[in-house]
């Protein structure tokens, strides 16, 4: 399948409607990996589609290329959803160049048997010519590999610009403007939150150096290509790398009879009451992506589980170190839980909150059992609290935005 | 003393500020950083920092 997205580009990806575990993270509404062809006088493939697909990719390329394949291949990330198709790609077009850094030359070398490639390395702002067009190389270390990279077209104002921007969302359309905008903007918060978001700091510089291009088209490699939305795509990424949280309280946990349910409920009725935007999730029929993504622009957190073994509930541990590992720093909040005999879920979720340097709002809440009247109140006013922390934290940045 | 820079993310160690969230005071010269010691930023041990020129 391809689709001619200007006069010299086409699109030559796969689209995977049916995955919903990519490597852990759900993706509801399927998958796309998405390569590119361009034409000059010499033809450069950009990046190639997952392993499984390869067979089918490979032949649609030999159609499109008059048998020969293409005279480049640029592997803008080692990744296997996106460098998987290089074993078959190079086996079936021995005389295509490989161009890639070298810390992506270093990776793809640790994955495939690489011998017999022609490969070219290049650096951070080199030109390639293919003759009438020009191959820019962009290096974006961290975002989110260390060999990441993107490639800039300038005759076509376009930026292949990799994982960066991209969504995990299969559609028939291939532009942004054949899908809804509250769906791929959804999208693109949740694969900020749950692949960008680890090296977020390095997003402010990027967006500074891509304002001295100029942008028509951002081709991603997952998702849709920004078209018509550039500007709000580029706008949101300034916001969610701005780690200024909105004034939004988010309520996580697990719970074994309901005590901590109880608990999370009257947390959520206090917060509520304070006219802040407040979500609450269990964590058992919630996924990490989900979770991630509502924590991404949340200024509090609530974590609750009940005792369990002399512990956390293992789902929250989960949770816990997903967070961690995200770097979802910066944030305020407390735990909470229920108890029978001995300590340990909030304790133990008060110690990893701490771990991850969290401002701590007050002690571990616990109830022994079945919360009482009383232990709700404090539940109540414990989330009035969240609430005021939530409003000072997001400061003036209250009003509602583009991603509510 | 000099500064180094991990190889794999592009974080620096500047030995006059140290890592005190780290407990690495400031004037902690990169060498005499702990043998264990990791970037902050991506996990990678000392072996690849390079120094900055």
């Amino acid at each position: 399948m391809a689709l001619e997205m200007t006069p010299n580009v086409e699109w030559v990806g796969t689209i995977d409607w049916h995955e919903r575990d990519f490597h852990g993270f759900t993706t509801e509404r399927g998958v796309t990996y998405n390569a590119y062809l361009v034409r000059g006088e010499r033809t450069a493939l950009i990046d190639t589609v997952k392993a499984r697909f390869a067979p089918a990719f490979v032949e649609e390329l030999r159609n499109r290329t008059g048998g020969i394949g293409p005279h480049f291949v640029v592997c803008n990330h080692a990744e296997p959803d996106h460098a998987g198709g290089l074993p078959a790609l190079m086996e079936a077009f021995p005389s295509t160049t490989l161009l890639c850094n070298a810390k992506c030359r270093d990776i793809l070398a640790h994955h495939y048997a690489v011998d017999g490639w022609k490969v070219r390395e290049v650096t951070h702002g080199e030109e390639i010519s293919l003759g009438g067009r020009t191959l820019r190389f962009i290096d974006t270390p961290m975002l989110h590999w260390p060999e990441s990279m993107a490639t800039y077209l300038p005759e076509e104002k376009l930026l292949f610009s990799m994982d960066i921007f991209g969504q995990h969302v299969a559609s028939s359309g291939r532009f942004d403007d054949e899908v809804r905008w509250c769906v791929t903007l959804d999208e693109a918060k949740s694969y900020f939150a749950n692949i960008v978001q680890p090296y977020a700091r390095k997003v402010p510089p990027l967006l500074e150096t891509l304002r001295g291009l100029e942008m028509e088209i951002i081709a991603p490699s997952h998702g849709v290509v920004w078209r018509s939305r550039v500007a709000e795509i580029l706008e949101a990424y300034e916001e969610w790398s701005s780690r200024v949280p909105r004034a939004k309280v988010l309520v996580l946990f697990d719970t074994m009879w309901e005590s901590t349910e109880r608990m999370a409920g009257a947390i959520v009725d206090g917060a509520s009451a304070e006219g802040v935007e407040v979500v609450s999730l269990k964590v058992g029929n919630t996924h990490l992506a989900r979770i991630a993504t509502e924590a991404l622009d949340a200024a509090c957190v609530a974590m609750g589980s009940a005792t369990l073994h002399r512990g956390m509930m293992p789902r929250m541990a989960a949770v816990l170190t997903y967070l961690k590992g995200l770097a979802s720093g910066g944030k305020a909040g407390f735990s909470f839980g229920s108890f029978g005999w001995g300590r340990g879920g909030p304790e133990e979720l008060d110690e990893g909150m701490r771990a991850m340097k969290w401002e701590i709002l007050r002690e571990p809440l616990r109830s022994r059992y079945r919360p009482d009247a009383e232990t709700l109140e404090a539940c109540r006013e414990a989330g009035a609290l969240l609430a005021h922390r939530a409003r000072e934290a997001a400061g003036s940045k209250t009003e509602r935005r583009t991603d509510s | 003393m000099k500064k180094y820079v991990c190889d794999v993310c592009g974080w620096e160690y500047d030995p006059a500020a140290g890592l005190p969230d780290e407990g690495i005071p400031p004037g902690t010269a990169f060498e005499d950083l702990p043998d264990d010691f990791l970037c902050p930023e991506c996990n990678v041990g000392k072996d690849e920092f390079s120094p900055v020129d």
